[in-house]
């Protein structure tokens, strides 16, 4: 028997987030011909028109409604899915700040077995999912095998299905009167916006990016260097930002900004799939790393394997003696 | 205050190739390097300044085999007051519902005010932090890199979201918190200092210490289990340039003038 799916619907100003629409693909894997239920919590006009929306695009859209969720506070979500969640429920979610938020407490208040970050999934077969998701920032892969028939909570790894095409004449229906109490021990108080850096790295045309791979701050210079020979500036992955080696600001991927650049050139960057997420437009990438599987190569136009400390220095002596 | 801080051994992704064995059982462990995993020495770090500034003591426990005794070692040469090494043959192959109830019965042992854990392990799923705190049922919050105490036995946090965006929550104590990096610049700890813990007793708990039923945990208790590791088909995958260091240079000169980069 098919189980019964569903897809959590995070959304913001009465839209839906990105995932959502790929995490019906993902649903349909597991439920290739059955319903989908999608689910979106949330309070006042902006969740009823996501809720129109979804209904749009699957048969049934389950709406929580309350006051405690105005803001996606993953505390009061789980306590009021684990309400309205019929046992046996497989939940799909993304693995995004908020899955990871809310998915793994779920699992344990559904008593059912969890599995994050998902990057590709066989369909079931008597009840056992087998699975695929990446460790050691996607060097390797592995299979799991997850017993599904008791319930499940997946967390979808963004752009790992496609957006589904399907659309329906869907039906909304209100769950909100099973909502239980939701008060809960975290309360939301603001969102403060990141900082405003001097310069704009969302703008350039040419970004010089450096990973952990750049070794010691004084490196910095070398990057500093053939960013000044290409006319364009440094920008970096997380832990140069971490170790405060460059500011915040600089920062490429899903916790930092989102680039779109003409040539984007990955110095000692892995290729981390939060990295990778603040890339957009198709740029042209040259990635430079000593280690020849690092899965930047697998994104990157033009790959050279070598330690760039020696080879960024040279590069740079040849252009500028051009 | 009093924190426990869960810790976890891993390959260190700044000193390895992580390659398969080629039967796919598991990743080559010969010749890795290991680290206490990058997340958790941050929990670790925030731990410390914490009782530091507010007093009480941190407790580091780590669900691993006899070679963990050095990570909680080394987090202990930081200024971890106590560690604890949660060790069973019934452990093995716990999936992340298995390692987050070994850990939970070991937080039951004591009161904790908070529990901390990384926000990921290299070699994981993000999972163990939000499923220890849920079995606890504390009140959890994930991706924090700010804490500061507030009156009446609460925290203010921030979560860091999308965009570098953060969310700043109110959360009551005890809680657990799962750590991002960057929180925090962890302190330096050489050999030597590591070796002065050796005098430092770490004990090693089991099941039966735990009060746990080891079939609720280990391979007999996963619901997920690990089949095979692979390393996927490249796609198209990159144009590796080849030759000599200043040919290779040469070359991707070339391709970048092809683009208008350079005149
Ligand atoms: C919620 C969340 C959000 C995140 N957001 C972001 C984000 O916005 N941006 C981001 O970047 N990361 C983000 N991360 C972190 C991400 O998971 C990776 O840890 C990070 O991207 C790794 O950065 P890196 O590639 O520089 O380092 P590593 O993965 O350590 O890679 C370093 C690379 O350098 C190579 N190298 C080492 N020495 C040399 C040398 N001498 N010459 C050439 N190559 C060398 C190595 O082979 C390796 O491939 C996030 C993580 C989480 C959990």
């Amino acid at each position: 028997m098919a189980p019964q799916v569903f897809v959590y619907v995070a959304h913001r100003g009465g839209q839906a987030a990105d995932p959502a629409l790929e995490l019906l693909s993902a649903a349909r894997v597991l439920s290739p011909n059955g319903p989908v239920i999608a689910v979106a919590a949330g309070h006042g006009a902006g969740l009823d028109q996501v809720c129109r929306d979804m209904a749009g695009r699957c048969l049934e859209v389950w709406k929580l409604s309350n006051e405690a969720l105005a803001y996606p506070n993953a505390e009061a979500i789980r306590k009021c899915v684990t309400g309205v969640l019929p046992s046996g429920a497989v939940l799909l979610l993304a693995h995004d700040t908020l899955g990871m938020d809310l998915g793994p407490g779920l699992s344990i208040k559904l008593d059912s077995p969890f599995v994050s970050d998902v990057v590709a999934m066989d369909p079931p077969q008597d009840g056992v999912l087998k699975l695929v998701r990446e460790e050691y920032g996607g060097q390797v892969s592995t299979h799991l095998s997850c017993d599904i028939s008791g319930g499940a909570v997946l967390s979808i790894r963004s752009g790992a299905f496609p957006a589904s095409e399907e659309t329906a004449v869907g039906e909304v229906r209100d769950k909100s009167p099973d909502i239980g109490d939701l008060s809960c021990g975290r309360r939301f108080i603001k969102i403060v916006g990141a900082e405003a850096g001097d310069v704009d790295i969302t703008k350039e045309e040419i970004l010089v990016s450096v990973g952990r791979g750049i070794e010691d701050e004084d490196n910095i210079e070398i990057a500093e260097d053939l960013a000044k020979a290409l006319g364009g500036v440094v920008s970096c992955s997380r832990p140069i930002v971490d170790a405060k080696w460059l500011e915040k600001p600089r920062q490429v991927g899903t916790s930092g900004k989102t680039v779109k650049p003409k040539v984007y050139l990955a110095l000692g960057i892995s290729g981390s799939f939060q990295h990778l997420g603040g890339l957009k437009g198709n740029p042209f990438i040259v990635a430079v790393n000593k280690n020849p599987k690092a899965p930047i190569f697998q994104v990157a136009d033009v790959g050279v394997v070598d330690d760039l400390l020696e080879f960024v220095p040279l590069l740079t002596e040849i252009i500028d003696n051009h | 205050m009093e924190i426990l801080v869960c810790v976890k051994k891993v390959p260190d992704p700044a000193e390895n190739e992580i390659a398969v064995r080629r039967d796919g059982s598991d990743i080559d462990r010969d010749d890795l390097v290991y680290s206490v995993n990058e997340w958790d020495n941050y929990a670790v770090e925030e731990a410390i300044q914490l009782v530091e500034e507010h007093g009480g003591s941190v407790t580091v426990v780590s669900v691993g085999d006899e070679e963990s005794d050095e990570i909680i070692r080394r987090e202990l040469a930081m200024g971890a007051d106590a560690g604890k090494l949660l060790d069973d043959e019934a452990f093995h192959y716990s999936d992340g519902r298995g390692v987050a109830a070994i850990l939970a019965h070991a937080a039951r042992q004591a009161q904790y005010d908070l529990i901390l854990t990384g926000a990921q392990a290299e070699d994981a799923a993000a999972q163990v932090g939000g499923m220890l705190a849920a079995m606890l049922d504390l009140p959890y919050a994930s991706l924090v890199v700010r804490v500061e105490v507030k009156e009446g036995d609460k925290l203010e946090i921030a979560r860091e979201i999308d965009g570098g965006n953060l969310e700043i929550n109110e959360i009551d104590l005890p809680c657990a918190l799962s750590i991002q990096t960057g929180i925090n610049e962890p302190r330096y700890v050489g050999i030597r200092g590591i070796r002065k813990t050796a005098s430092v007793e770490v004990p090693v708990l089991g099941a039966a210490e735990l009060g746990l039923d080891p079939g609720t945990v280990g391979r007999a208790g996963a619901k997920v289990r690990k089949l095979d590791y692979f390393v996927p088909e490249l796609g198209q995958g990159a144009e590796i340039l080849q030759g000599s260091r200043e040919e290779i240079a040469d070359q991707l000169i070339a391709r970048l003038r092809g683009r208008g980069v350079i005149q």
